[in-house]
């Protein structure tokens, strides 16, 4: 029955192409606005973490001893004094420590002029919490950033440019004066977004697309960047002037960010409570006034707490499915006209028999086609769209592309589209008495 | 036109007619806020800077240390200077849509307790205030005794010119001219006014802090240096950004040029509205589709009824209806329907406006938007109608005397 009734939508179809193809513009048009934004919002609002970032945690004290701000959040990162602290007890599975610098880059030996460039500095657990993936060598270990080893991972990019994508472990590489040997090269990795290092989204006013960046071309053990690069660092915030510009060891500014790995929900309430005698310990040491004023969000709550997804990429999800709305009104009407118009052929098929749900399943069949060929139309048109949003300045354009999931979802949406719109006239139709149509005949 | 038969048809086909006027009610809420995103991007795009955009450019230069500073700064001037057509060259910290550098929250008092909000400083040498060509509309310039050398941020008693916008905000209605702010240690005397001073990126703290900066004469040297204001005729410009870069590799072979951010300022400023410009090609994509879409809709139901109404027409033409007549009923009926749809839509506008203001800090909706998109949507509707109802006007009143 299915196939005849297949046979049967494509007559009618091919019947009024005018009409068939202001419905199947209208549904394509519609699926591909609609998912060319969420195709760019599941980019966005993923997991940068699969399986992993619910043993990922973010711990926060409140720093700033004075009364400069509201104290109704901490602030996004810690001085270097409470880091260190936290970091130093390696009381969860895995901490890492991070800050980021600009300094100048040379390959001794390559033709290169110098570059500028992103250093990370982090500690040994940085790789295996993150599961950072290597195409050469590997990272650090905690004895180097004990001794302040002067060695480096590089990104794919920046091997590809200094070394034309060689192995280039063990080559030299000059930190703005420093020289370190390179012991790992990562492969291509483009967490989206560069979770481990966002922070004051509250305070962007909605433009987060800077968080979509890539990850930093350098990365060094944290001491020895720190050594390396000393004089450029900048805070995050401040609640005093800093003695010493860029250099902050010592200075009343949050500059550094701490990240934790909790295996299990035992280990996790128990490091909140260490994050929460540590806050009290300090203010009892005079060091802090908001003792009380700790979290420690779950990777996933902290992306979400900096409100990651830019508030343009939102609001463009939102006319987009205002849109595909305006979309299916249309088709429903549409489709209304068009099975109405053929009200004398559907009375004759129910006098000769046919059941209401006959009748019914019939339109609904002709309604699925005519989404089907719009989601064809509407993959087209989302291929379209994902390469104007890659020729956007955004820092994210780089990975619009369509996935599977998408492409599935696509059509699916567009199926379901107009399966929804066809249900009304379909069930008008199916309610036509057929003796009132054979009367006009 | 009598507009009760029109009224006892649609009760018949009532569906159709809701779909329709719905169709409309959401490409009015939409259309309106649309439109209304629309103004907002391009009130932004039109933020004054306070500076001669077309005759100035920024190089800027980075990987030396501050205590190079000054031999740096001594290269690039001369080097800078040694290109034709370049007028001045100074040292700058940053301009209006060059990236944020000093930026701090500053206090009306010396203890600091009555905050004055966070501000953008500008940083110059000597010649900057005359390059940037801002316009004064109180007090004096900086005279050369008043650029200091820095220590560390700024020096202990600096003179500042502000904005005319910060001088609103910090003493409302009072003379601004000699008048102090504070920003930690560092004391700041106002000896002028300019009428307008864009912050480094304007809008990223809301568009009324937009015009919250001052600038600090200082003397270039180890704290300030790597950042060079260029002044040529606005013709010279485009060429001088071109040819910096090897000029530079010449002079000062070991920095590194900041491709990123040297550029002339009309191009800083075109580049930094680059995100509000996509945003409102994709809002203008979204009208346009929207626009079309709902008329086909129309075109697509109007032909249906005036097919499934041949013979009534036929018998309203026989009966004496002139064509213009039954292009008018159309007409009407199409009127009667967006109307209806345009109703429905004002609320649906409202609440939509509602939801952005909420969640997305976009103001509210002007009420003038509400009749303009009525307009336009009646216009939308009467013309795509109007093949469909001339297609009916057409119909020969002999039609009557057949059967189907």
């Amino acid at each position: 029955m299915f196939g005849y009734y297949i046979d049967l939508a494509m007559r009618s179809l091919k019947h009024n192409k005018m009409l068939t193809a202001l419905m199947v513009l209208a549904i394509a048009v519609g699926i591909g606005a609609s998912m060319t934004t969420l195709t760019v919002m599941h980019l966005l609002s993923g997991d940068p973490m699969p399986g992993k970032s619910a043993t990922l945690f973010y711990p926060q004290v409140d720093t700033d001893p004075t009364n400069e701000s509201n104290h109704a959040q901490p602030p996004d990162v810690m001085d270097y004094r409470s880091a260190m602290d936290l970091w130093s007890s390696r009381r969860a599975d895995r901490q890492a420590l991070i800050v980021d610098s600009q300094l100048k880059v040379r390959a001794p030996g390559v033709d290169l002029p110098p570059l500028m460039e992103t250093m990370l500095s982090t500690t040994a657990d940085f790789f295996p919490m993150f599961d950072v993936p290597f195409q050469y060598g590997g990272g650090w270990s905690a004895e180097d950033d004990a001794r302040h080893a002067r060695v480096a991972v590089i990104s794919a990019d920046l091997n590809d440019k200094l070394f034309a994508g060689q192995n280039s472990v063990g080559r030299t590489l000059r930190l703005r004066d420093s020289d370190v040997r390179i012991i790992g090269v990562l492969k291509p990795w483009r967490p989206s977004p560069l979770f481990y290092a966002v922070a004051g989204g509250r305070f962007s006013g909605g433009d987060t697309s800077s968080f979509y960046g890539k990850p930093e071309d350098v990365m060094a053990p944290f001491f020895s960047g720190l050594e390396i690069n000393d004089g450029h660092f900048y805070q995050f915030n401040c609640w005093g002037i800093p003695t010493t510009p860029g250099h902050l060891e010592a200075a009343p500014c949050n500059w550094v960010q701490l990240w934790v790995q909790l295996g299990d929900a035992g280990k996790v309430a128990s490091y909140r409570r260490f994050v929460d005698d540590y806050a009290a310990q300090q203010k009892a040491l005079g060091r802090f006034t908001h003792a009380d004023n700790t979290r420690m969000r779950g990777l996933m709550q902290w992306l979400d707490f900096n409100g990651v997804v830019p508030s343009d990429v939102r609001l463009q999800t939102w006319l987009a499915f205002a849109f595909l709305a305006i979309c299916l009104f249309n088709t429903v009407g549409l489709l209304l006209a068009k099975f109405l118009r053929r009200s004398g052929e559907i009375g004759v098929r129910r006098a000769l028999g046919a059941t209401r749900g006959a009748v019914f399943a019939q339109c609904l069949v002709e309604a699925g086609l005519i989404g089907v060929l719009g989601g064809v139309g509407g993959w087209l048109l989302t291929m379209i769209g994902l390469w104007v949003v890659r020729r956007q300045p955004a820092a994210y354009a780089d990975m619009a592309h369509l996935d599977l999931t998408m492409l599935l979802t696509t059509f699916l949406l567009a199926l379901v589209v107009s399966l929804i719109a066809g249900a009304l006239p379909a069930l008008r139709a199916s309610r036509i008495p057929p003796a009132l149509q054979l009367k006009t005949l | 036109m009598q507009i009760r038969p029109i009224l006892a048809a649609l009760r018949h086909h009532r569906l159709a007619t809701l779909l329709i006027a719905l169709e409309i009610a959401l490409a009015c809420a939409v259309l309106c806020n649309a439109c209304f995103l629309i103004a907002n991007r391009i009130g932004n795009m039109r933020i004054v800077s306070g500076v001669d955009e077309n005759s100035l450019a920024l190089v800027v230069v980075t990987g030396f240390e501050d205590t190079q500073g000054p031999d740096v700064n001594a290269r690039i001037i001369a080097g800078l200077h040694g290109i034709a057509g370049v007028q001045s060259v100074s040292v700058i910290n940053t301009v209006p849509f060059g990236q944020q550098v000093d930026s701090a929250g500053i206090n009306k008092d010396r203890a600091g307790q009555i905050q004055g909000g966070q501000i953008d400083f500008y940083q110059g040498g000597p010649g900057t205030v005359q390059a940037l060509g801002m316009k004064l509309v109180e007090g004096v310039w900086p005279q050369a005794a008043d650029y200091l050398p820095l220590h560390d941020y700024f020096a202990d008693d600096s003179s500042t010119v502000i904005s005319k916008a910060l001088a609103a905000h910090l003493w409302p209605g009072a003379d601004p001219l000699g008048k102090e702010f504070w920003c930690d240690r560092f004391h700041f005397r106002v000896i002028g006014v300019v009428d307008h001073l864009a912050i480094a990126q304007p809008g990223s703290r809301g568009t009324n802090t937009a015009e919250w900066s001052a600038f600090v004469p200082t003397m270039p040297g180890r704290f300030l240096n790597g950042t060079y204001l260029v002044r040529a005729d606005p013709s010279d410009i485009p060429r001088i950004v071109r040819d910096a870069p090897a000029v530079i590799a010449k002079v000062a072979p070991d920095v590194v040029f900041d491709h990123a951010n040297s550029n002339t300022v009309s191009d800083l400023r075109h580049n930094y509205f680059e995100r509000d410009r996509a945003m409102v090609g994709m809002l203008l994509g979204v009208i346009l589709a929207l626009m079309l879409v709902t008329a086909l809709g129309i075109v697509g139901l109007a032909s249906f009824w005036v097919q499934q109404r041949r013979r009534q027409i036929g018998i309203r033409r026989a009966v004496g209806a002139t064509r213009g007549d039954i292009l008018r009923y159309f007409l009407t009926e199409n009127f009667l329907i967006v109307t209806g749809g345009i109703l429905l839509g004002i609320v649906f506008a409202l609440a939509l406006n509602l939801v952005l203001v909420t969640q997305y800090e976009v103001p509210r909706l002007p009420l003038y938007y509400l009749p303009v998109a009525a307009v336009v949507l009646w216009t939308l509707g009467q013309l795509a109608v109007l093949a469909p109802a001339l297609r009916a006007a057409a119909v020969p009143p002999v039609v009557a005397t057949r059967t189907v």
